[in-house]
């Protein structure tokens, strides 16, 4: 026993992953790094307009080939596709509704899309690069609680949505509106549950050090294969975060017209579709981030350790793209594939399967990498991240096979229990009676 | 209120949204990569049936005259009465139309008036593009008629002529 605890005790005071590699680079002057700061600023946000533009077309894309269709393909190619949209959404009239609050009506589309973009400041997008004039790291602003920021910002995203709905004045609007709140807020929490044990592994909320952690056993060390279920319950939020379908109730066409952006033309409006598209980047590569390894090159150490050239920077930029791309795909994928959720199913689906999996998750996660220390495997050994992973597939087996049977989505999910069946007659009954009575009187 | 929805036990295979959700993407993921069904219309145009009954036309003789003698029989079988026609007659007895007029709009193209053409001179056309700016454009006058140049109904295959 008191063996037990004095391993406990050597594992608690283990350092978990406080080991400094190439990302305490020597600090380099200001001028260098205002420099190359504001390079990488305009890189960043040029790159990343021009890509959420093209996502409308890959979107268009996307959706024609699944259905046997070939999609824009006639201004450029297709390729200018996004250019005459956004031309003819910048010619086209703005409408202000007389009933809509102006101030806050005009503001929203600006605080849906803000907060998808600044996500992208602390966002590691490759390996830092050994330059002649100091080492320069691919992120914005590496931030140490670069995560918490992420999840901050990921909340505030809610209120363009929701300040739409309610300044439009206007009855779907504002349904929307609450919708996308009552959505977000509920996936919000399985969402930062979710990514608890990929913290626990980096011991660290920094994304640089998440990053390294995923990249010492690589893939196997990549969260996505030591925390699989934080990984699901992750995209699944994600989808919900981003309302894009199976969760896209906030803008369910057929019961609310377009939601909360009903009354929203030109300009205004495709500043929502871009917010959209935006959210999507910006949670895909977060999931790459988290959960696949950053910029990780998999199957090689060689893109983790010093000298950092140029060209390691630009192939682990390139993969980082390519993951962002596949998760991409695989959002418009889904989206062309499942219905709309029911509100109810939705609901059912973030409070009572999500969040208690979330932490349940928790709690086994934690146990497992403290069993795995007293063993006295640390966690940049295999064996650590091999055993996660059996632990992982044997609990996505359980899961799956104890959630779908035919729990996940119910065909009727909120049936009455009988004693409130009961009541609710007899207070009908009761209702009846007093009625029948007061005819009577009269 | 949920009261009373009658919840029906199903096997897991037909309740299951993972398999179902799985299968469906796999069913997307394989139209990804057939052949596409789209038809580029300005460039490519869909090939017309030969029985496809469209605008008509007027067919002339060598000399360019209308091959129509007026007999009067397409106006009397037309079902939409879209056929206006006003004989003449020359100095030799031959009969002409003086007026020859079809509201195409009018026209419900059922192919009568081909059908019934004893001297094969009224046809419905293989022909489907017919814009124009004015609705006045849609009454084909017998100038209109005999300049058109598309080709005509075939009205049935004569080695099937049931259609089968």
């Amino acid at each position: 026993m008191t063996a037990a605890f004095a391993a406990l005790q050597a594992a608690a005071r283990q350092p978990t992953v406080v080991q400094h590699g190439p990302f305490s680079a020597p600090p380099q002057s200001l001028g260098v790094f205002l420099v190359a700061t504001i390079i990488k600023m305009l890189i960043v946000f040029t790159v990343y307009m021009v890509g959420v533009a093209l996502l409308t077309l890959a979107e268009r894309k996307v959706s024609a080939w699944m259905q046997d269709r070939l999609g824009p393909n006639r201004v450029g190619k297709g390729w200018l596709q996004p250019a005459a949209d956004g031309l003819k959404n910048i010619m086209k009239e703005e409408t202000y509704p007389d009933a809509a609050y102006t101030p806050v009506f005009v503001l929203a589309p600006a605080m849906a899309f803000i907060p998808a973009l600044v996500t992208w400041a602390v966002i590691p997008f490759g390996a830092p690069w050994d330059s002649p004039w100091g080492t320069i790291e691919l992120a914005l602003a590496p931030l140490p609680i670069g995560f918490l920021f992420i999840l901050a910002l990921a909340s505030l995203g809610i209120y363009g949505i929701v300040l739409a709905g309610w300044s439009s004045n206007n009855k779907y609007s504002l349904l929307g509106g609450l919708r996308s709140s009552a959505q977000m807020v509920s996936y919000e929490i399985a969402m930062g549950m979710a990514t608890i044990p990929v913290l626990l592994l980096a011991g660290n909320v920094s994304l640089n050090q998440i990053v390294e952690q995923q990249a010492r056993v690589a893939p196997l060390s990549w969260n996505v294969a030591t925390c699989t279920i934080a990984w699901m319950i992750f995209l699944i939020s994600a989808f919900a975060e981003t309302n894009r379908l199976p969760f896209d109730l906030p803008e369910a066409e057929s019961e609310l017209i377009a939601g909360y952006h009903s009354e929203y033309s030109a300009m205004k409006f495709s500043l929502f579709f871009i917010a959209e598209y935006a959210n999507l980047v910006t949670t895909s590569a977060l999931m790459a981030t988290l959960f696949f390894g950053g910029w990780d090159i998999p199957f090689t150490a060689w893109d983790n350790v010093a000298p950092h050239t140029g060209l390691k920077t630009i192939l682990t930029l390139l993969f980082f793209l390519a993951k962002i791309l596949f998760f991409v795909f695989f959002y418009m994928w889904i989206r062309w594939t499942l219905p709309r959720f029911r509100y109810d199913q939705l609901m059912a689906l973030g409070w009572k399967i999500l969040l208690p999996l979330a932490l349940t998750y928790i709690v086994v996660m934690a146990s497992a990498v403290l069993g795995l220390q007293i063993a006295g495997f640390g966690p940049a050994s295999w064996q650590f991240n091999g055993g996660l992973f059996a632990l992982n597939v044997v609990l996505v087996a359980i899961v799956l096979w104890v959630l779908d049977r035919g729990r996940i989505v119910s065909p009727a999910y909120s049936r009455l229990d009988p004693r409130h069946l009961a009541r609710l007659r007899a207070v009908t009954a009761a209702r009846t009676q007093a009625a029948a009575r007061a005819e009577a009187r009269t | 209120m949920a009261i009373g929805v009658k919840v029906v036990e199903r096997p897991i295979e037909q309740t299951s949204y993972l398999r179902a959700a799985i299968k469906g993407m796999g069913l997307t993921l394989k139209h990804m990569f057939q052949e596409k069904v789209t038809v580029q219309y300005p460039e490519e145009k869909w090939s017309l049936s030969p029985r496809w009954r469209g605008t008509h036309r007027m067919l002339t003789t060598e000399d360019g005259k209308a091959k129509c003698v007026a007999c009067g029989l397409c106006p009397t079988v037309c079902p939409a009465n879209c056929i206006k026609l006003v004989p003449g007659e020359d100095e030799q007895g031959n009969r002409y139309p003086l007026v020859f007029e079809i509201d195409e709009f009018r026209c419900i193209f059922c192919g009568y008036c081909q059908e019934v053409c004893p001297e094969e001179a009224i046809h419905v056309g293989r022909h489907y593009e017919n814009s124009e700016y004015s609705r006045e454009g849609f009454v084909y006058d017998l100038e209109r008629l005999m300049a058109q140049t598309h080709p005509v109904c075939e009205m049935w295959d004569p080695a099937d002529p049931k259609g089968e």
